[in-house]
């Protein structure tokens, strides 16, 4: 979230699209109905479903899964026709008068520079024309052609309300409808939020769907205001600090960036992501790279990491490509790998295509499993009937299984959507012979050091040298650890203002990460977290919930990352001058020697608004980009591709068969062929969670499994009268991947939309069923789901794929 | 809420004076439908408080689950998917006892303070005198007592009266995500639910107001509805609650038995009605389940 949960209530306009916060963040929701009860706000929900959001919906808009870009790339359409932008904010804060390289194009699907047999860009030309002073050429006319506006208005004047409604399936009406409530919060007195959450995310082009809605949000002046933002619904707990501290496998901590296998120098490693600013006056934050790396290896690698030897930049991997979840499968399907450690992860379950999953665990030597209870993965081995059809005898995988706690078993932190860091206390000893993760992990790194001291191996400095400072080598505490995410001096540390006066004593823990040094003398697991765990002890465990400006920023309960911050990139809440533009809803401000307010402000403090600073200080431009110039893999605008799987075979908006969908996305062999067709598979289907379950953990407990016992899909009522199916039935539902049974739910909440001429069906497919557990048992239902993911993160197309269904 | 006394206005079958000397609140819940999202902490918080854990049913092509109050769930949600206005509306009521100012079934009970009132208003059986007769069933007007077939007793929502009496809020507001669910003395709910329907009206919904039925003298458990005008909408919310003609019968019964056992002549007789009533309605009642069950 650029916002936070509570913020939510500051909003005029709640915008649910691409996730369902009342069925999957109940907890959450209650600041939506906050917002309507107390700030009369009006929510307006857009999916293909009627879900529970919808239920308290002002207003409803059907939609075909997949094709959220079209009809965002619509509202952006229509904002931009009908003069329903905040003027002032897109000119003095965004790219809008930017000017891009001329070799840039766009061509019927395709962006410049497309090799479809790499199915990749060169993104050479996704750039700015810059000046002969080193800096962004701009046209603060927005007259030239070639100024991001002009590109922008072009490329969204194609999709009119007409193509919305060809596309989307939303009736124009309907469609014309949320612009005009979204549009009411172009002025600088009004807001929009816009919640999403997986049903964004899990798309071939889901990156590009919450840029897209992004855009809206910066033509309206919604980000960095309260009851604004761009605010992401994170789907577990604690998924938002598995990326805050780098756990995806191109990422370390605090989103620095591992380095590429060409990226062997030190320096060019740093120099390329230390980024010079791109216009006059900006901070471009990112410039301090190099103190927050260096921080952080010497907090892994403590007296090891010297100047000498670049802080041990030869001890990190060097990266060929992303090794993400469906890569690894995929790696493991060939017959590459021959052990993998599952923790607190059910892959069988929860990733795509049940049948490739389970014949590449096979083929592994061993599998290790880490979690607090029987997961299907652990058990892929055992025939479970119809639910798991396999044949033991033919698996050698030896599979351990090592009981962990859960949450409410261990101490720690966990970070919210909200990016709160909230200190919680171990309510229960984990059961039996359960240890907690870090105890486990703890455990074997100790252990297989031993070995490599013992009996050594290739490259072991990496494994010896890691510090391991913990009280109980093998048991490290939570308080421990945060300190070393939170960071600290390892010298004294000179005021730079006044050498005479220390900063900080050696061993003090810093205030934060302003103090962070990169000659070695600070230490800091994780730059961002860094203040979290100061000499005032551990801030995360506040629970003050005063608000002296009830605008619910609550600055002493818990801690957000970064430095507290409430609201990211907060700057942009007062105009140019620094001036709050709704005097009613101050957030930060200029008094005239600094800036001060309710929150912390997300700026160099003494930043004189003369001096024409941007909000955006991590951008080296100091804007906001609507234009994306290399960041995305498909292109620097969204733009509307099909599902890998698409009811209507073709893209209304071009006549290329290489751009039908994501042509940047990646596709290993053999998932390509297992894709289906139409015509073989007529329904579009999705995915999803509900309220009564928690992914595959719930159905382990009684009163959940009470709750929602058994498996159902759920269909509208003019298909099951088509197929002559009743409420109750069993029904088929089969992809070209696998199929599972089910009970049908037949509901007036999911209707035919109609699309380019044709009338579309949509299945909706709960997850949460298996063959263990306390509930009924089920089939996965990612049997059924498409291997294939977005083509900048990788996360699975969860959300669109095509089924048939049959009486069972 | 302060610590509320339990002291009893109301016993079933009894005629002895009730004490009221203490000035007890007269308390509420408030379910405001039109917050309500239908995620059923309410019933897992129910189950929990009070340590109850009803099968695991099946699903039979609807979300309600489990399908039916019964002495194990004292709170189910019903959905109902109705069109409004040529719009689809998801209505989603939290079902379960109304705790009547004038309940039914306490009239209908003839065990001898099997069923309560307190004087804050909740409606609360003790099941350790109930006699398993059933008639609280055909004395309610919601169709909310079941019978449990493990001891022959019936079950309801007692309003969490354990909890509501040491001055905490029963366990499926404490539980409740969007505050749909609210606690608190009944006048204070009626004020609060005068600000929900005026925000709702200003939406368009011009016939929203509050369910507090009169035909049972009022309720301790109200509703905050779209559609005021319609409570059937709500999978069959009684427009026009009122106790069953049968009961009106069997007090006109029970009340010269009553008067004849206060002179203390007829204990023999009363016992004789008792133990062989309930006989009679049981089996009837086991018919019906057995019904249900083919």
């Amino acid at each position: 979230m650029t916002n936070h949960w509570v913020d939510i209530k500051n909003a005029d306009v709640v915008l649910i699209m691409g996730g369902n916060a009342a069925e999957a963040h109940p907890c959450g929701f209650k600041w939506v109905v906050e917002a309507k009860k107390h700030n009369k706000a009006k929510l307006v929900v857009v999916d293909p479903r009627f879900t529970r959001s919808a239920s308290l919906a002002d207003y409803y808009a059907p939609i075909r899964t997949g094709t959220d870009i079209a009809f965002l790339g619509g509202v952006i359409n229509y904002l931009l026709t009908n003069d329903k932008i905040q003027h002032e904010y897109v000119k003095a804060y965004t790219d809008f008068s930017f000017l891009v390289k001329g070799e840039y194009a766009f061509d019927n699907g395709l962006f410049a520079g497309y090799n479809s047999d790499k199915r990749s860009y060169d993104k050479s030309s996704w750039g700015y024309q810059m000046g002969k002073d080193g800096y962004v050429v701009t046209d603060p006319t927005l007259q030239d052609p070639r100024c991001v506006f002009q590109l922008m208005k072009q490329h969204y004047s194609r999709y009119t309300p007409e193509m919305v409604e060809k596309i989307c399936g939303t009736p124009k009406d309907q469609f014309i409808k949320v612009c005009e409530t979204l549009a009411s919060t172009s002025t600088p007195d009004r807001t929009t939020t816009i919640m999403y959450a997986l049903g964004w995310t899990q798309h071939s082009q889901g990156s590009q769907m919450i840029r897209a809605g992004a855009m809206v949000q910066l033509l309206l002046g919604n980000i960095g205001i309260a009851g604004g933002g761009m605010n992401a619904l994170r789907g577990h707990s604690n998924i938002q600090g598995l990326t805050d501290l780098g756990l995806l496998s191109n990422l370390l901590p605090g989103y620095m960036t591992l380095p590429g296998e060409k990226e062997t120098d030190y320096r060019t490693y740093i120099d390329k992501r230390a980024t010079k600013p791109l216009r006059p006056n900006q901070l471009s934050y990112w410039q301090n790279y190099e103190k927050f790396h260096v921080s952080l290896m010497k907090a892994w690698f403590g007296d090891a990491a010297t100047k000498e030897n670049n802080w041990a930049f030869d001890y990190l991997p060097k990266l060929d490509k992303v090794h993400d979840v469906l890569q690894v499968f995929e790696d493991m399907y060939q017959g590459k790998m021959n052990g993998y450690v599952c923790q607190g992860f059910n892959p069988l379950a929860s990733f795509p295509n049940k049948a490739k999953l389970g014949a590449a665990l096979a083929k592994l030597k061993y599998l290790v499993v880490i979690d607090p209870l029987a997961t299907e993965t652990s058990e892929f081995w055992k025939n479970f009937g119809e639910y798991n059809d396999v044949d033991p005898t033919k698996i050698q995988t030896a599979v351990f299984r090592l009981p962990s706690g859960c949450f409410a078993e261990e101490d720690g932190s966990l970070v919210n959507s909200g990016r709160w860091l909230q200190w919680h206390w171990k309510g229960a000893e984990p059961p039996g012979e359960a240890r907690n993760d870090v105890e486990i992990i703890a455990g074997l790194f100790t252990r297989l050091r031993d070995l490599y001291r013992k009996d050594g191996g290739a490259f072991t400095d990496p494994i010896l040298n890691l510090t391991w400072p913990y009280r109980i080598p093998g048991a490290p505490s939570a308080e421990e650890l945060a300190k070393e995410y939170s960071g600290k001096a390892l010298a004294d540390l000179p005021d730079p203002k006044d050498p005479t006066k220390l900063i900080k004593k050696a061993g003090e823990q810093v205030d934060g990460f302003a103090q962070l040094r990169d000659d070695g003398s600070t230490a800091c697991g994780c730059w961002i977290f860094s203040g979290c765990w100061s000499q005032a002890g551990n801030l995360m465990a506040r629970r003050d919930n005063a608000d002296p400006f009830g605008n619910g920023q609550t600055l002493n309960w818990a801690w957000a990352w970064p430095a507290n911050r409430r609201i990211l990139y907060n700057r942009a809440a007062a105009d140019p001058a620094g001036k709050p533009w709704n005097p009613k809803r101050k957030q930060v401000w200029w008094n005239g020697t600094a800036w001060t307010g309710s929150d912390v402000p997300d700026f160099k403090p003494d930043s004189n608004p003369a001096d024409g600073m941007g909000p955006f200080i991590m951008n080296p431009e100091g804007v906001a980009r609507f234009f994306a110039l290399d960041k995305m893999n498909e292109g620097p605008f969204p733009e509307h591709y099909e599902p890998f799987e698409t009811p209507i075979d073709s893209n209304p908006m071009n006549t290329n068969p290489k751009a039908v969908s994501n042509p940047a996305a990646r596709v290993f062999k053999g998932d390509m062929e297992v894709f289906g067709k139409s015509k073989d598979f007529p329904y579009a289907a999705t995915s999803y969670r509900l309220t009564e379950h928690f992914h595959y953990w719930t159905k382990h407990c009684r009163i959940n499994a009470i709750l929602q016992p058994e498996q159902f899909v759920e269909i509208g009522e003019e298909l099951a009268a088509e197929k002559g199916i009743k409420a109750g039935d069993k029904i088929k539902v089969r992809s070209n991947r696998g199929q599972i049974v089910a009970v049908a739910v037949v509901t007036k909440r999911l209707r035919a939309l109609t699309v380019d001429g044709k009338k579309v069906h949509h299945i909706g497919i709960p997850i949460h069923w298996g063959f263990k557990g306390m509930t009924k048992p089920g089939y996965i239902a990612n049997t059924l789901t498409p291997f294939v993911g977005d083509a900048n993160t990788q996360t699975p197309e969860f959300k669109s794929f095509l089924v048939n269904i049959e009486k069972a | 809420m302060a610590l509320q006394s339990l002291d009893i206005a109301r016993r079933s079958a009894t005629t002895t004076e009730s004490p009221s000397v203490r000035q007890t609140t007269e308390v509420a819940k408030l379910i405001d439908v039109t917050t309500c999202i239908g995620c059923k902490a309410c019933q897992a918080a129910c189950m929990e408080w009070n340590d109850i854990r009803d099968e695991v049913g099946s699903n039979a092509g609807i979300y309600d689950n489990p399908r039916d109050l019964s002495a194990e769930s004292w709170t189910v949600m019903r959905y109902s998917e109705v069109e409004e206005n040529g719009k689809l509306e998801w209505l989603i009521r939290k079902d379960g006892c109304m705790h009547c100012a004038e309940p039914g079934c306490l009239k209908a009970c003839p065990a001898p303070g099997a069923i309560v009132q307190y004087a804050n208003g909740i409606v609360d059986f003790h099941e350790e005198y109930c006699i398993g007769c059933g008639y609280c069933i055909t004395g309610c007007p919601f169709n909310v007592p079941r019978i449990s077939r493990k001891d022959n007793k019936a079950y309801k929502c007692t309003l969490c009266s354990d909890r509501v009496a040491v001055g905490q809020e029963p366990a499926c507001i404490k539980a409740c995500p969007t505050g749909a669910l609210q606690f608190g003395s009944k006048q204070q709910m009626k004020d609060y639910a005068e600000e929900r329907v005026a925000d709702l009206k200003e939406r368009g919904f011009k016939d929203a107001g509050l369910y507090d039925p009169q035909g049972v003298g009022g309720t301790h458990v109200m509703y905050v509805l779209h559609h005021a005008d319609r409570p059937q909408l709500y999978n069959n919310l009684p427009d026009n609650p009122s106790i069953s003609p049968m009961v009106a019968l069997w007090k006109g019964i029970a009340k010269p038995l009553a008067t004849l056992a206060l002179a203390g002549v007829a204990l023999s007789s009363l016992f004789h009605y008792i133990t062989k009533g309930p006989n009679e309605v049981s089996k009837e009642l086991e018919d019906e389940l057995e019904k249900e069950e083919a």
